[in-house]
C-alpha cells in the first residue's frame, strides 16, 4: 500500500478516486459508538491519571483579536506553572505576531509555541500569504504550525488544491511540527472527515486537529472518534504515526476524560501522551485543576483559588 | 500494562433489598408455594440470592383461578382506565430503574451498562407504548371492539427477564387480558419486584399473576385448561413441546423461539461501524440473545482486513464484574449454558474451523466465556447451524449478494439478519430475500416497542410489539 499511497496525489483524479475509496462512515453507527464510550465511569486512581495526562495535553489557547502581549506572557506563566503539583502544558497556542513574545515567555520551559498560521481562521488568502506566514511565525520561534485546510477548495472537490497547500506549508514549516486543521464542522459530513483526515496525512501533516475554535460546532466525540481511527488506520498502512488534537468546546474535565478514553480504546497507548494527542482548549484547564484538588482534598476549591489568566 | 487502567467501578447493590426468600405472587399477594423451593444464584460470583417458591400444578392453578376472576372487571374497564395503570407501572420502573437494573444484573449476569442502558429503559418505554394503545383498539384495524382472549399463560426465558415480562405483560393487559407469568428458574427476581411494582400502582389483584419455577410449573401453565393464550419464548425444542400440548385445545399461541442470524458484511460496508455492529450482534449480553447475529457473512474480498479489525477490537472488550460500568461483557447466566457453550465451540474445533480469543482473563469463581470468534467455518459445521447462546461467533464468507442470501436462509431458524452496506439499494434488494423477521441494515440488535418482532420458520410464529403485537392478545 505504501507504494500506491506515493502516487494518489500524481493527479486530481487518484487523490479524489482514493479518497473516495476509502470505507464510509455510517453516522448512526459512529455516534452511538462515541457515546458508548462517553459512559465509561473513570474513577479514583483512574480518574487522577487521566486529569494529570490532560493537563500534560492541552494547548493552552488564545486566539483573540484583543490579544496583548501582557496576556500572552500571563497565560505562558500558567503554562509554565499550572498548579501546585499539575504537570506543566504541552504548548501554548497565539495569533503569528505574539509568537516572539510566547518564545520568550516559555524559554527553557519545554513548553512548545504553537502559532496559527495560513490566514486562520478561515483560510482565505492565497499560497503565497499562507507559505510567509508560516514562515514568519517559524523564524519568530514558533515550535508547532496550526495551519487550517481551503475547506471552499475542499467542498468544491478540488483535493488536489488542498493538498498541495498543505505540503507547501509543511515545506515552509522546516522543523517546525505541523497541525492541520480540519474545520469539520464545516466539512458538515463524517465521510468528509475521514477524507480530509487521510488528505492532510497524505500532503504530510504531524497532526491532525478537528476546528479552529470559531466555528460551531468544534470537537465533538464522534468526529474525534473518526479521526482517531484515521491515524490507527494510516499508521498501519504507512508506517508513520500522526496526532490528533480535538480543539474547541472541551471545556470540563469530563469532556477531556471522554476524549481520553477514545483514544484508548481506539488508537490505544501509543497515541496516550502530548507527543500524539492534544487538547485545544482555554477554560478546560482550570476545571482540571479544580477537579485535581477536589481529588486530592476531597472538597472544592472555590473558583478565586484558580488564576483567571 | 496499559497506559490507562479504569479502576473499578461498581454501582453499588444497596440500592436492592433481596428478601431471603420469595413467595409466588398470586391474587395480588404474594404466597407460599407448594412445590419444593430453589436457589436462585449470581452467576457471576456463585453466591445464592435468594430461596424462590417452586408453584406446583395446584398453585398454577390457584393463579389461572384469581386470573380469571380478575378477568371480567379487568376487561370491562374502558381502556383510558388500563392505560392509566400501565402508564402507572411504566413510571414506576422508571422512578425504580436503577434497583431493576441492579438486579438484573446480579440474577442475570449481564454488565449493568446494559440493564441500566438497553433493558431497563426498554422495559418502561414498552410499557409507555402498549398504555397508549389501551383506549385505541376500536383504531387498530381489528374492528369496531375488538374483544380480548382472557387468561394469557406465558412462560419466559432467563436472557432478558424484564424485557421479555415486559414484552409479554403489557401488551396483554392494554388488550383487557389478565395473566399467569412464569419466569425462568435462574432469573426469577426482577418479575418478583414487578410483582411489587403492580401492588404499588395499586393493579387489581389478580390481573397480573407470577408463578416461580422450572420446567415442570411452566408445562402446567401452559397446559392449563382455563389459559386461552399462551405466549412463549424460549428454546425451539420446548416450543416443540408447547405446540403440541397446546394443539386442539383452541388456546391461541404465539412462539418466539431460536435463531441463527446471518450478519452480512459487504466489501462497501462502513467498515468501523460494521465492526461494532458484529461486536453488538454477538457479545452484547454475552451471546444469550436469540437473535444475535452468530454466523458473520463476510465478503471474501474484504475477510482479511475485516478479520483484523474485529480482533484488535475484541481486545478491547472488558470482561467481568456485572456490576462495574465499565463492564462489556458479563457472566454467562447459568453453569448448564456454560457446558452448553463449551460443548458447541469444541465441536467446532474438532470440526476443523479455527478458534481465537483475545487475552483474557476469566474470573476465578462464576461461570464464564471468552468472546471468541471461529473462521473457517464451512456451513456443514454444527457451529454454522445450531444456536450456541453464548458469546461465539462463526465466520464465513461469500462472493456475491446472491450466495449471500443463499447462505443466510441456508437455516432451519428465521428470526433476523443483519446487513451492511453503503448501497442503499442492495439493502432494499437484501431485506426482500432474506427469510427472517427483523432485518436490520447498518446496525444490528436495535429494539423498539413500535416495531413488530418475531420469527420466519422454527423460529416461531406470531409477532411481539408495535401494533401487530395487540393482534396476539385480541380475539381477532
Amino acid at each position: 500500500m505504501t507504494t500506491s499511497l506515493a502516487d494518489v496525489a500524481s493527479s486530481g483524479a487518484t487523490l479524489r478516486a482514493f479518497l473516495h475509496g476509502l470505507p464510509g462512515v455510517d453516522r448512526v453507527g459512529a455516534d452511538q459508538r462515541a457515546a458508548m464510550l462517553g459512559t465509561r465511569s473513570i474513577k479514583t486512581t483512574a480518574k487522577a491519571q487521566a486529569i494529570d495526562l490532560a493537563i500534560s495535553m492541552v494547548d493552552l489557547t488564545t486566539l483573540e483579536g484583543a490579544d496583548t502581549p501582557g496576556k500572552v506572557r500571563a497565560l505562558c506563566a500558567k503554562a509554565r506553572h499550572p498548579g501546585e503539583g499539575a504537570p506543566r502544558v504541552a504548548a501554548v497556542c497565539v495569533y503569528p505576531d505574539l509568537v516572539h513574545v510566547a518564545a520568550g515567555a516559555l524559554a527553557g520551559s519545554g513548553v512548545k509555541v504553537a502559532s496559527v498560521a495560513t490566514a486562520f481562521p478561515s483560510g482565505r488568502s492565497s499560497l503565497e500569504v499562507k507559505v510567509s506566514e508560516t514562515k514568519l511565525a517559524v523564524a519568530a520561534g514558533a515550535d508547532e504550525i496550526d495551519m487550517v485546510i481551503d475547506r471552499g477548495a475542499f467542498l468544491a472537490g478540488d483535493h488536489l488544491k488542498v493538498y498541495e497547500e498543505i505540503a507547501a506549508v509543511k515545506a515552509a514549516c522546516g522543523d517546525a511540527h505541523l497541525k492541520v486543521i480540519l474545520e469539520t464542522g464545516e466539512l458538515a459530513t463524517y465521510d468528509n472527515v475521514r477524507r480530509a483526515s487521510w488528505l492532510a496525512m497524505l500532503a504530510g501533516g504531524d497532526f491532525i486537529k478537528t476546528s479552529t475554535g470559531k466555528v460551531s460546532p468544534a470537537a465533538t466525540l464522534p468526529v474525534t472518534l473518526i479521526m482517531l481511527e484515521a491515524v490507527r488506520d494510516f499508521r498501519d498502512a504507512t508506517g508513520r504515526q500522526v496526532g490528533v488534537k480535538p480543539a474547541g468546546g472541551i471545556r470540563t474535565t469530563k469532556d477531556a476524560i471522554k476524549n481520553l478514553v477514545l483514544v484508548n480504546e481506539t488508537a490505544g497507548d501509543d497515541w496516550l501522551s502530548p507527543d500524539w494527542f492534544r487538547l485545544g482548549a482555554s477554560s478546560l484547564l482550570n476545571d482540571l485543576l479544580m477537579q485535581r484538588q477536589k481529588l486530592a482534598t476531597g472538597r472544592y476549591a472555590g473558583p478565586d483559588y484558580f488564576t483567571l489568566d | 500494562m496499559s497506559m490507562f487502567e479504569y479502576a473499578p467501578a461498581p454501582e453499588s447493590r444497596d440500592v436492592v433489598d433481596i428478601k431471603p426468600s420469595y413467595g409466588l405472587f398470586i391474587g395480588g399477594e404474594f404466597t407460599d408455594g407448594s412445590g419444593p423451593s430453589f436457589k436462585t444464584v449470581n452467576p457471576a460470583t456463585e453466591e445464592t440470592l435468594a430461596e424462590v417458591a417452586t408453584a406446583s400444578s395446584d398453585d398454577v392453578d390457584r393463579a389461572v383461578q384469581a386470573a380469571r376472576k380478575a378477568f371480567d372487571a379487568w376487561s370491562g374497564l374502558p381502556g383510558s382506565e388500563r392505560a392509566k395503570y400501565l402508564f402507572r407501572i411504566a413510571r414506576i420502573i422508571q422512578e425504580r430503574a436503577r434497583e431493576l437494573a441492579v438486579l438484573e444484573s446480579l440474577d442475570n449476569g449481564k454488565p449493568i451498562r446494559e440493564s441500566r442502558d438497553v433493558d431497563v429503559p426498554l422495559v418502561a418505554a414498552h410499557f409507555f407504548y402498549y398504555a397508549g394503545w389501551a383506549d385505541k383498539l376500536s383504531h387498530a384495524g381489528f374492528g369496531p371492539d375488538p374483544r380480548p382472549l382472557g387468561v394469557a399463560g406465558q412462560v419466559i426465558p432467563w436472557n432478558f427477564p424484564l424485557l421479555m415480562l415486559a414484552w409479554k405483560i403489557a401488551p396483554a393487559l392494554a388488550c383487557g387480558n389478565t395473566v399467569v407469568l412464569k419466569p425462568a428458574e435462574t432469573t426469577p427476581l426482577t418479575a418478583l419486584l414487578i410483582a411489587e411494582i403492580c401492588q404499588q400502582a395499586e393493579l387489581p389483584p389478580g390481573v397480573v399473576n407470577i408463578v416461580t419455577g422450572a420446567g415442570e410449573t411452566g408445562a402446567a401453565v401452559v397446559a392449563h385448561p382455563d389459559v386461552n393464550k399462551v405466549a412463549f419464548t424460549g428454546s425451539t425444542d420446548v416450543g416443540r413441546l408447547i405446540a403440541r400440548t397446546v394443539a386442539g385445545s383452541g388456546k391461541k399461541l404465539t412462539l418466539e423461539l431460536g435463531g441463527k442470524a446471518a450478519n452480512i458484511v459487504f466489501e462497501d460496508a462502513a467498515l468501523d461501524q460494521a465492526v461494532e455492529g458484529i461486536v453488538n450482534g454477538i457479545f452484547f449480553n454475552q451471546g444469550h440473545v436469540c437473535c444475535a447475529g452468530s454466523r458473520l457473512l463476510v465478503q471474501e474480498s474484504i475477510q482479511e482486513e475485516l478479520l483484523a479489525a474485529l480482533k484488535r477490537r475484541l481486545a478491547t472488550l472488558r470482561l467481568g464484574d456485572p456490576l462495574d460500568k465499565n463492564t462489556d461483557i458479563g457472566a454467562i447466566n447459568s453453569a448448564e449454558q456454560l457446558a452448553k457453550i463449551r460443548q458447541l465451540s469444541e465441536a467446532g474445533e474438532s470440526e476443523g474451523a479455527e478458534r481465537w480469543s483475545p487475552a483474557c482473563e476469566l474470573p476465578g469463581r462464576g461461570y464464564w466465556f471468552p468472546p471468541t470468534l471461529f473462521t473457517g467455518v464451512a456451513q456443514s459445521h454444527r457451529i454454522a447451524r445450531e444456536e450456541i447462546f453464548g458469546p461465539v461467533l462463526s465466520i464465513l464468507t461469500f462472493r456475491t449478494p446472491a450466495e449471500a442470501v443463499e447462505k443466510a436462509n441456508n437455516t432451519p431458524y428465521g428470526l433476523s439478519a443483519g446487513i451492511w452496506t453503503e448501497k442503499g439499494s442492495r439493502i432494499l434488494w437484501m431485506a426482500d430475500k432474506l427469510r427472517a423477521g427483523v432485518v436490520w441494515a447498518n446496525t444490528f440488535n436495535r429494539f423498539d416497542p413500535a416495531s413488530p418482532f418475531g420469527g420466519y420458520k422454527e423460529s416461531g410464529y406470531g409477532r411481539e410489539g408495535g401494533l401487530r403485537g395487540l393482534e396476539a392478545y385480541l380475539d381477532v
